[in-house]
């Protein structure tokens, strides 16, 4: 792991009573870098995006692990240190836009709001950011849109309208849970291609969440694949979509109907998703794995190799058909 | 008037049953439109002029469609394009506003109740939303068994003939007596197509069934589609914003744009020389797993809303080729190819 | 094809086939004021239900009143050696064995009031919702020209149309009550209809009838329940307010209202005992219901889970 990263996560454990939703993960991004954590439902991806940036509720706890931020431990900070951070050094974008909205508020309040939490600027100054800010993210006549209201937006203008608040403070971290999940295709790469421009201009550390493959494969420069809880792989992107070590990661790519032959069955990886709350002793793919054995029942550990990990006691050979 | 043809040659290879001439489920300039009637205070305030009349919603705008016995057809859009009102129009739960509906080349107007119930059994859909989809009140032997025993189907035991439509749908008998709560997405998504197969139909009208699933459950649910439709000889109306999985299973695909199909071919047609370039920019974005990091370079524009739709052609406003004809006159589907049709003004000019 | 299998010997509720109703009652009583309000509703039920039994004295019998004994305070005693240990009212009445039969009247008036106002005001709730159209605009006016009345100008209305007596006082009450109901059914249905197991209900052909009371109106409940119980205590109070104008139920089985009404006259005198503990029981019964009624609410409400 990469002592010198902007966010380095260490065994993270987060729990909500049996349930384990986030049991042992583990990792790193650098600046300017941008990480794809895959996982299904389930896997506890979105958890541990909350978990690093101190949003998880009650019933849920972070019961172990550590959370470093720029050199300094945030595990378990306060409520009032955690708020300082947020918006100005790390922000999140959420899958449903109108969490982070309020439907009665006009955007030009909601943006000038966001500025004037963590800077001292005056009323005019912060709508002037705002309306950069607008059209940073691509939304035409930023003038007029400042004084429309959340619902005279689609969906796709309010989630850049969000990535535009989360990019006011120009934060060094930005969590991102699956927020074009649920727009079309063709919105969602607007989207998108907004995120790659102010990333690579910003020189902003993104976490993509979410369980589209594809789309990690063109956004990301690191992959960690989530299941149960766990990370079960990381490494380059190319490297893991094209030689993927760990059977549930080739299990995914290889569900994904454009990897497979017209008309054909898909390949499919047999069984359910684990129960979380009673989840096996030792590898918890196991029991869906056409490659286990014995050994798999007691605890995996890590297994390193250069720029790649994984948690395999058989991973699949280097080479692939 | 778009020239519409009740026949459409089949591509190659495609498990269609040619003996079959008649179309099982056609469509012919189907519209439909939302909008709520006018009370009689509205009617007098707008009589007044004390008030606009509510816009109306033109969801589906002159489609007519000819789905085969044993073809899968894809049906593909973004949202507000009215591919899931179609769907229910095909379905029978929703009627056209105008246009007819033609099950075995009979008009479902001119049935009797009887024959009309008959061919509404015999078309049934599978929702997106597991959630929503079944009656969270009842146990998953009641869902599946109940339209089977009201329309008296069962020869037989009951209970055995609910474990067979579980079984059949992949799903285990000991389960049937609990309470959707406790099943998964993709089980409750198995437990809408064993309702829906428990009725012996011929036809699946699929809406985005699989769209609120994780991808390997994706992946089962559309093998036991693969599986039925051979198994039980059904034919499919699949509709998806995916266009990645209706590549993998259509044997013909249609693309709509707000209310009209633009391009209608055979799926490698469609896929290797799409012509209408609202599906060639769907294409571009058709997720697939890419080995090298690539930038994404999007259409531009906004997806327009169906209730004020661009005049002439509506996908005028994004297109990089549009000409001035484009924004008056509506391109009609004409044919460009065997079994290929698209609605572009380009079509008649040198491209 | 792959199947879920079960790991044997589970209990019904991780087999998931535990009704979602046990789910809720486990919820309900985890609040303060459940476990306060139902005993003490289960109580009050039980001296109703069980009344013969249990009063003291049958307060209608005239063979065993003496009007010796009118007006005594609580605690004295009779002619006989029985206690009166809640005083006695003008008639030489137990006041406890009134009370407990008044509860009767004015719980069984309140419960099949709004029992019936339900079971009428949900159907065409109901049906106003399926059918849309024209039916439903002339069944929700008629709905909100009912609401636009307050409750007891009606009930007085239709009480001195048709007299006194329990069965009227019902009556009366159904009609004031139905409409509340019909449009708490009504806008539940407008979301239910539209959603996805209605439509799938009819591509499978169901009839229409069955579509309406087996599908839509189980899940159209939760808000229904709640009215039920809020509008079990209105109907208590307002039948208590009828018969304290002298509009409701017969002297000969005086409900708690009546009671109170009867007493009142004598209240300035000293006598307050006469009307106050029947005043008491009514106030008792009504924060009974509401505690229930209230976490019934919490706990039925969709937002409160998933």
């Amino acid at each position: 792991m990469n002592a010198t990263a902007l966010l380095q996560v260490r065994d993270l454990q987060t729990h909500f009573g049996p349930v384990k939703a986030v049991n042992g993960v583990s990792f790193s991004v650098g600046r300017g870098e941008v990480l794809g954590l895959v996982g299904e439902s389930g896997s506890g991806k979105s958890v541990t995006g909350f978990s690093v940036i101190g949003l998880v509720d009650p019933p849920g706890t972070i019961v172990g692990g550590k959370i470093i931020f720029d050199g300094r431990d945030i595990t378990r900070s306060g409520r009032e240190e955690m708020r300082s951070l947020r918006g100005r050094r790390i922000a999140m974008i959420f899958q449903d836009p109108m969490m982070t909205l309020n439907p009665v508020l006009r955007i030009d309040t909601q943006l000038i709001e966001a500025v004037q939490a963590h800077e001292d600027v005056s009323r005019a100054e912060a709508r002037a950011r705002a309306r950069d800010a607008l059209g940073m993210v691509g939304i035409p006549s930023p003038d007029e849109r400042l004084q429309a209201y959340p619902h005279q937006f689609s969906g796709g203008m309010r989630q850049r309208v969000v990535i535009a608040m989360a990019m006011l403070h120009r934060p060094d971290f930005i969590i991102a849970d699956e927020p074009t999940t649920a727009l079309d295709v063709t919105i969602q790469a607007q989207i998108l291609a907004e995120m790659q421009k102010l990333v690579a201009q910003n020189h902003t550390s993104l976490i993509w969440i979410t369980h589209d493959l594809a789309v990690v494969s063109r956004l990301a420069d690191r992959i960690a694949v989530m299941y149960a809880g766990r990370i079960v792989e990381t490494g380059p992107v190319s490297d893991v979509l094209t030689r993927p070590l760990h059977p549930y990661t080739a299990g995914l790519i290889d569900s994904v109907p454009s990897r497979n032959r017209r008309g054909e069955r898909l390949r499919q990886i047999p069984g359910m998703a684990p129960n979380v709350a009673r989840l096996p002793a030792g590898c918890a793919f196991a029991p869906r794995c056409a490659r286990a054995d014995a050994r798999c029942g007691e605890a995996v550990p890590l297994f390193t190799a250069g720029m790649r990990e994984h948690r395999c006691l058989h991973p699949l050979p280097e080479v692939r058909a | 008037m778009i020239g519409a043809t009740s026949l459409v040659p089949t591509a190659e290879g495609s498990s269609v049953d040619s003996a079959e001439a008649v179309p099982l489920i056609e469509l012919k300039h189907i519209s439909h439109s939302f909008g709520t009637p006018s009370d009689i205070a509205a009617r007098l305030a707008i009589a007044l002029r004390l008030a606009k009349p509510a816009p109306r919603l033109r969801a589906i705008d002159d489609v007519s469609l000819s789905v085969r016995k044993g073809e899968v057809v894809g049906l593909v859009g973004e949202s507000g394009c009215g591919k899931s009102t179609l769907g229910r129009v095909v379905a029978g739960i929703l009627p056209p506003t105008s246009g007819s509906v033609l099950w075995r080349g009979r008009d479902i107007k001119t049935l009797s109740p009887s024959e009309r119930r008959e061919a509404k059994l015999r078309v049934q859909m599978i929702f997106q939303n597991p959630y929503a989809s079944i009656n969270p009140r009842r146990r998953a032997v009641d869902i599946v068994g109940e339209a089977p025993r009201v329309h008296r189907l069962i020869n037989g035991d009951f209970d055995a003939f609910v474990d067979e439509q579980f079984r059949r749908a992949g799903l285990d008998p000991a389960l049937k007596r609990r309470f959707p709560h406790q099943f998964s997405g993709g089980q409750r998504q198995r437990i809408g197509i064993a309702r829906a197969l428990a009725v012996q139909p011929e036809f699946l009208v699929c809406d985005e069934a699989v769209a609120a699933l994780d991808v390997s459950v994706q992946a089962q649910i559309l093998n036991l589609f693969m599986d039925l439709r051979e198994r039980l000889n059904l034919t499919y109306l699949f509709i998806s914003h995916d266009l990645g999985v209706v590549e993998h299973i259509s044997d013909r695909v249609a693309i709509m744009y707000l209310g009209r199909i633009v391009e209608e071919a055979p799926a490698e047609e469609i896929f290797a020389r799409a012509n209408h370039p609202y599906t060639q920019a769907l294409l571009a974005e058709v997720p697939r797993i890419e080995t090298t990091k690539r930038s994404f370079a999007a259409i531009k524009g906004e997806l327009p809303s169906p209730l004020a739709p661009p005049s002439g052609c509506h996908f005028h406003p994004r297109c990089p080729h549009a000409l001035p004809r484009c924004r008056t006159e509506a391109p009609r589907l004409e044919v460009v190819a065997a079994g290929h049709r698209s609605a572009c003004h380009l079509n008649g000019v040198c491209r | 094809m792959s199947i879920d299998m079960l790991p044997p010997g589970s209990t019904a509720a991780e087999k998931g086939e535990e009704a979602p109703f046990r789910g809720l009652v486990r919820a309900f009583f985890r609040s303060p004021g459940a476990m306060f309000g139902v005993p003490l509703l289960a109580i009050i039920v039980g001296l109703a239900l069980f009344a013969p039994l249990v009063a003291p004295q049958d307060p209608y019998d005239l063979n065993q009143l003496d009007i010796m004994d009118s007006r005594l305070p609580p605690g004295s005693q009779s002619m006989t050696g029985m206690t009166f240990w809640l005083g006695t009212d003008d008639q030489g009445r137990d006041m406890l064995s009134g009370i407990i039969y008044g509860l009767r009247i004015s719980l069984g008036v309140g419960v099949s009031s709004a029992l019936f106002a339900a079971l009428f005001g949900a159907s065409l709730g109901l049906i106003a919702a399926y059918a849309g159209g024209r039916t439903e605009a002339a069944i929700m006016r008629i709905v909100d020209l009912q609401l636009s009345f307050p409750a007891i100008l009606v009930a007085l209305m239709i009480l001195a149309f048709l007299g006194k007596g329990i069965l009227n006082v019902v009556l009366a009450l159904v009609i004031v009550e139905w409409a509340t109901y019909a449009r708490a059914a009504r806008g539940t249905a407008l979301v239910e209809r539209r959603k996805e197991y209605m439509e799938a209900a009819e591509s499978l052909a169901i009839p229409r009838w069955r579509m309406l009371f087996v599908h839509l109106l189980p899940n159209c409940l939760p808000p229904l329940i709640v009215i039920a119980t809020v509008q079990v205590a209105r109907a208590i109070a307002l039948e208590a307010t009828l018969s304290f104008l002298g509009l409701g139920v017969p002297i000969t089985e005086p409900s708690l209202g009546l009671l109170v009404a009867n007493g009142y006259q004598y209240m300035l005198s000293g006598m307050t005992w006469i009307s106050f503990y029947p005043g008491v029981a009514l106030l008792i019964t009504v924060v009974a219901i509401n505690l229930v009624g209230d976490r019934l609410r919490d706990v039925l409400n969709p937002r409160g889970h998933s």
